[in-house]
């Protein structure tokens, strides 16, 4: 939420990257990254990069946005299970609220978060979005 | 280890105080509880409170609060723990009498939500979700019970409508609340056409923002009947953690720090869930009220929603909850609803719940839940 210029730049890896850890004693894949296996809880520092594929775990629509939010409503939600395991939290992007299924293969794409106003900051990061059937 | 009992309660009525700072809402309530007590002077005083500094431009509250009570000097400090912030200072309270450390203890929760509108009250709230992994993709407080209301229907088979006795039932107990912000029915029919704000949660499913404050006065129990004509023991206190963030929990929707702190409760009080009275739980949304019945022992996984449609959580039924309206329709003053909830507990137990009275209460337990469920507070009360 924070307009601070540096902790957006802190997360880079992991918005642009998905960038992770994976522990090295359980070889649990680890998202967001927290230096200790939730698994285990051992010391977990590996960096591991995800691969963004996944399927939604759950979803919903919102219409009254935290601040900040307000001028993208409505916009979708989810859980997303990544097939390495962790469970994300993002948006999904590129389908409407009707035809996303709980069970739904997403990818992983880079989007514009927000806008800090007409002055600050474009925050780009993941959202997900169907993946495409061939 | 000495057990605590607690002496005296007080409250305000819950709504939007327009004309009310926090600092009177906390000094009225203070107020009541050490009257009831019939007491001047504490040994400390535990503030319960999530969003004064956000939402009022104001931190520091146990100064303040001692300060307004007129006993500057006596120990005095907040506690927070997003929407369990009063349950929080509870349990402060009685971890210091319980040591021996203080003898008198005045525990209030205060919140003062109504100063700022809309997305700035939207995301304020969003504090107690995790700032840089759910908060930054532009999630709500809603929108997290959304996602956990739409897998437990997608896993259990249930319907939206399903839900719709929690709120009836809690309307329906607020209406002899005169403290309870909402005095007005809900049907089903109302219930099914209340407006979608994050899909599958209604309007009606959600517990609204709003002002109060509650306190209680805490002794050692030993001597609690020379103060108090009807002290009440605490007989289980227990709080428990969780991954902050829903995505980081193993299982989304098993609630695990409910159950943890049920059971540490239970285990204190050396009581089963069946010797539960009543059941003042967190119904901030539908989907909270089932998986905290389930996660603290009265259903199974996926049925915490039957026992809201086969009426067992009426006042007649076999676990009354929110027996004077819950956070639904009392209200939910995110700092001050862990405090209510006492509140009512021992009004039900001292037999003053008026019609609303829970028959022969001797047991009754409240569960307050912090976030979605990151730090979970069970406490259980029985007549002294
Ligand atoms: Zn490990």
């Amino acid at each position: 939420m924070s307009g601070k210029v540096a902790h957006d730049w802190r997360l880079k890896g992991q918005r642009y990257r998905l960038e992770g850890e994976e522990c090295p004693h359980c070889r649990v894949k680890i998202f967001p990254p927290r230096d200790i296996c939730p698994e285990c809880h051992k010391p977990a520092k590996e960096p591991y990069r995800l691969s963004g594929r996944g399927e939604v775990y759950t979803y919903s629509t919102v219409n009254n946005a935290p601040g900040g939010f307000e001028e993208y409503t409505p916009y979708t939600v989810a859980l997303v299970k990544l097939e390495e395991g962790p469970m994300i939290t993002a948006q999904l992007t590129d389908v409407t609220p009707e035809n996303v299924k709980i069970g739904m293969p997403v990818e992983m794409v880079t989007r514009k978060l927000r806008a800090q106003g007409d002055e600050g900051t474009i925050i780009y990061g993941y959202k997900f979005r169907p993946v495409l059937q061939a | 280890m000495r057990d605590v009992a607690i002496i005296g309660i007080g409250q305000t009525p819950v709504g939007e105080h327009w004309d009310t700072s926090l600092r009177h809402l906390a000094l009225q309530a203070a107020l009541n509880a050490l009257h009831d007590a019939n007491i001047e002077k504490v040994d400390a005083i535990y503030v319960g409170n999530m969003l004064s500094g956000e939402v009022g431009g104001q931190e520091h509250l146990g100064a303040l609060v001692a300060d307004s009570l007129g006993m500057s000097g006596v120990e005095a400090l907040k506690i927070e723990a997003a929407c369990a912030s009063g349950a929080a200072a509870l349990r402060v309270g009685i971890l210091a009498i319980a040591s021996g450390m203080l003898d008198l203890v005045l525990v209030l929760g205060v919140e003062k939500l109504t100063d700022t509108l809309g997305g700035e009250t939207t995301a304020a709230l969003a504090l107690a979700a995790d700032a840089e992994y759910e908060v930054s993709q532009g999630i709500s407080f809603v929108a997290l019970n959304a996602l956990l209301m739409r897998r437990y229907m997608h896993d259990y088979g249930w319907r939206g409508d399903d839900f719709a006795n929690f709120v009836i039932n809690a309307h329906a107990n607020a209406l002899n609340n005169p403290n309870a912000m909402f005095h007005r029915r809900v049907t089903p029919e109302s219930y099914a056409r209340s407006a979608l704000i994050a899909d599958p949660v209604k309007l009606f499913d959600a517990s609204p923002v709003c002002d109060g404050a509650a306190a209680v006065v805490l002794a050692p129990a030993e001597y609690a009947r020379t103060l108090s004509p009807a002290p009440v023991r605490i007989r289980g206190s227990a709080v428990a953690t969780a991954p902050l963030a829903v995505h980081s929990r193993k299982d989304p929707l098993a609630l695990a720090a409910a159950r943890l702190s049920a059971r540490r409760a239970y285990e204190m009080a050396q009581i089963t869930p069946q010797d539960v009275d009543f059941f003042e739980l967190h119904d901030a949304f539908t989907i909270m009220s089932a998986l905290s019945l389930e996660a603290a022992g009265f259903a199974e996984r996926g049925q915490g929603v039957r026992l809201a449609l086969e009426g067992d959580i009426t006042l007649q039924g076999r676990l009354p909850v929110a027996t004077l309206g819950g956070l639904k329709a009392r209200g939910h003053p995110v700092g001050a609803t862990g405090m209510y909830q006492v509140v009512e507990a021992v009004l039900q137990l001292r037999g003053l719940a008026g019609e609303n009275q829970v028959p022969a209460a001797c047991i009754g337990m409240t569960q307050n839940i912090g976030g979605s469920g990151a730090t979970i507070i069970t406490h259980i009360l029985e007549m002294a």
